[in-house]
């Protein structure tokens, strides 16, 4: 069988590498229509996001700091899907680490942030990773869709949250006041993450790239890394193979919520510098559990990959912020897009998987004809 | 305390509102099954569910017309369905993940389109309750069963007619061929990718349909997130339900009743925590999980995607 201009590979590598990006662009074209409906000039509008993005030294460093969580949920996701867990429970991760790091700031506001800083972190990693571990114990223990379980722990959490804001971890003020806003004291000036220009940039988004390459080293440079992945592409070959995969699965979920669980932490310490809820997740998270998500696809579930997606969509969500401000559009408007741009690139992933395809058929092709020149050539000699 | 959950009033109660909570969660977990049964996982059901709630209460603010109300969260619901049929039909896509897409696609639009088309909070009437003469005038029976709205009784009639669609018919039959062995079912003729999109748009229809018995039947009002994951639960449902239409009943009483029972906690103001209350049926949905999948293997190829030839 005969596939017709094969020389167009390199340029289809390309097309590939940029899929994602078209797929959101073709996401934002469907956003345009939207942003028409309601009455707002759609080129004045996304030239608004552009500039919020990266129009000053001010804007870049705030997409720095929203690239920050939405890197490490990458990260997490990354080692979850490598390990066949498809892991929704970013939201109720993000949450657990996120209270359970404030905990700590509260608990102990005396303390030096060279000793409150990196305890919390580790707590944060500890409570994403309790709340991802269950989900994965449900799994390899009784073999409970992750995808429903996370879902449902993701609610779990929220409420929980919810529950101790409104009570016991409330602000004393808050407690007088008729409003009662649901929300923590301000953490110690101490914890605050330090600043690393005068921006809102903050040392967290350094930790995540160290995180990402950390991340890289771990799953293709390690047994354990090698095992995860190996479970993940074929769990029945793995156990063949003397990996006990329950385990596996189970730690990958530990390792993906810890990661998870660490972004809320540095949330706190680096953005917000207290826990506070709108009685949902998105409140707090601004649905980075999900986001985080699209940006490991985008990477091609590659932690070094990951680096440049989350600085993109990071971007894009900033840039949307600013995009709603100007064009005072309702901020549902951003969910529906955010929405769209997860069909759109989730479903791009069409085109590499055929094309991947195609290169392979491509290079069996090229490996037989080889072989049969040779072997014509052989009959020749 | 406790001994306040049990007078007769409660009781009563708690079943009389279970039964008629558990329609949005039969509905949308009837429309699940069958995109299940053919090997769709659609996850994004609460976001169809909320744009068929907002557009059955639009339709119904503005007309009155709660027919015309319910037709057009079918319509939308469809459409949605028609979308998510596409992306994990002919993408492929992990069905997982676009289906929380179009879940956050549905949370904004609903929102979006409630601000800019309402603005407020309204309330329309909406179905009545229907008092079936005689069985109605049955001391507490009657008022559970026999005094419910319209909306309540056809999604109890859809149980046993989508009991018979799959496991009687022919078309049934290939739904769940295409769950179980879409290969074999590709083989002897059966468009694998018309009998999906087949159930993924009635699964729509179900959910925006669920939408509707929420906005038009049981609460009456329309507002941003209205539906708060109920669509999640009922996905979760069709795993407890074991795939099979009756057991999707059971679970739904269940989860009602329990939705039902923390409401009246939270009437009798005992002291157990709002937001604790709220969580029982999440905390609830993952033991019956746990419980569910010990019994029942789910459809082989769901959320798998199909390719011919392989």
């Amino acid at each position: 069988m005969k596939a017709p201009s094969r020389q167009l590979s390199p340029l289809l590598r390309i097309v590939e590498i940029l899929l994602p990006f078209l797929a959101t662009l073709a996401a934002l074209l469907v956003g345009a229509v939207m942003l028409i409906f309601l009455g707002a000039n759609p080129f004045e509008a996304y030239r608004s996001l552009l500039e919020g993005a990266f129009g000053s030294p001010n804007a870049v460093a705030d997409t720095i700091v929203k690239a920050t969580p939405l890197l490490l949920v990458a990260l997490g996701i990354c080692i979850a899907f490598r390990g066949g867990v498809i892991n929704i429970g970013g939201e109720g991760q993000l949450v657990v680490g996120a209270v359970m790091a404030t905990m700590v700031g509260l608990s102990f506001p005396d303390a030096p942030g060279w000793l409150i800083i990196p305890l919390s972190a580790l707590v944060g990693f500890a409570g994403g990773a309790f709340w991802g571990g269950i989900a994965g114990f449900l799994k390899a223990q009784f073999n409970v869709n992750e995808i429903l379980s996370t879902i449902m722990l993701n609610q779990i959490a929220v409420q929980c949250m919810n529950d101790l804001l409104r009570c016991p971890m409330i602000e004393p003020v808050q407690l007088q006041a008729a409003s009662r806003i649901p929300q923590t004291a301000r953490l110690a000036q101490a914890f605050d993450l330090p600043r690393l220009v005068p921006t809102r940039l903050h040392l967290g988004a350094l930790i995540a790239v160290i995180v990402a390459v950390l991340v890289y080293i771990f799953l293709w440079r390690t047994v354990v890394g090698y095992r995860i992945r190996a479970t993940g592409l074929n769990p029945d070959a793995s156990r063949y193979a003397g990996i006990p995969v329950k385990r596996y699965i189970i730690l990958s979920m530990l390792l993906s919520g810890g990661l998870i669980g660490l972004a809320g932490a540095i949330q706190v310490f680096g953005v917000h510098h207290r826990m506070f809820t709108d009685g949902s997740a998105t409140g707090f998270t601004g649905s980075a559990g999900f986001n985080g998500i699209v940006v490991a696809l985008f990477g091609q579930l590659h932690p070094l990959g990951a680096i440049p997606a989350s600085f993109l969509f990071g971007a894009l969500l900033v840039g949307a912020n600013k995009l709603q401000r100007a064009m005072q559009v309702p901020a549902a408007f951003l969910t529906a897009l955010n929405g769209l741009v997860v069909v759109f690139v989730v479903g791009s992933e069409f085109w590499r998987r055929r094309w991947s395809r195609l290169r392979r058929t491509e290079a069996m092709d090229t490996a037989a004809q080889s072989i049969g020149s040779e072997a014509e050539s052989e009959v020749k000699a | 305390m406790i001994s306040d959950l049990l007078t007769a009033q409660v009781l009563i109660g708690v079943l009389a509102s279970g039964i008629r909570l558990a329609t949005p969660y039969l509905y949308a977990a009837l429309g699940e099954t069958f995109s299940q049964r053919s090997g769709v996982l659609n996850l994004g059901v609460d976001g169809q569910m909320l744009l068929g709630a907002f557009a059955a209460f639009y339709v119904v603010f503005e007309t009155g017309n709660l027919w015309l109300g319910v037709l057009a969260a079918m319509i939308v619901g469809a459409i949605m369905g028609l979308a998510m049929a596409f992306v994990s039909v002919n993408l492929g896509a992990e069905q997982g993940i676009s289906g929380i897409g179009f879940y956050l696609f549905g949370l904004g639009m609903s929102d979006l389109l409630f601000q800019q088309m309402l603005g407020s909070v309204e309330t329309v009437s909406g179905f009545k309750p229907i008092h079936i003469p005689f069985l109605s005038d049955i001391p507490v029976l009657g008022e559970i069963l026999f005094s419910q709205n319209i909306m309540v009784y056809l999604a109890y009639l859809l149980v046993p007619i989508s009991t018979i669609i799959i496991n009687r018919t022919t078309l049934g039959l290939k739904i769940r061929a295409a769950g179980e062995n879409p290969q074999a079912a590709d083989s002897l003729g059966v468009s694998i990718s018309r009998v999906r999109y087949f159930t993924v748009i009635l699964g729509g229809v179900f959910s925006g349909v669920a939408g509707a018995s929420l906005s038009i039947a049981l609460l009456n009002v329309f507002q941003q997130n209205l539906t708060s994951g109920l669509g999640f639960i009922a996905v979760a449902l069709v795993y407890f339900g074991g795939w099979r239409p009756a057991g999707v009943l059971v679970g739904s009483l269940i989860f009602s009743m329990v939705n039902a029972l923390q409401l009246w906690v939270q009437i009798k103001n005992i002291p157990i925590p709002s937001d604790i209350a709220i969580m029982m049926p999440y905390g609830l949905t993952i033991l019956a999980l746990v419980i569910a999948v010990q019994r029942v293997r789910p459809p082989s190829a769901l959320s798998k995607r199909f390719e011919r030839g392989e």
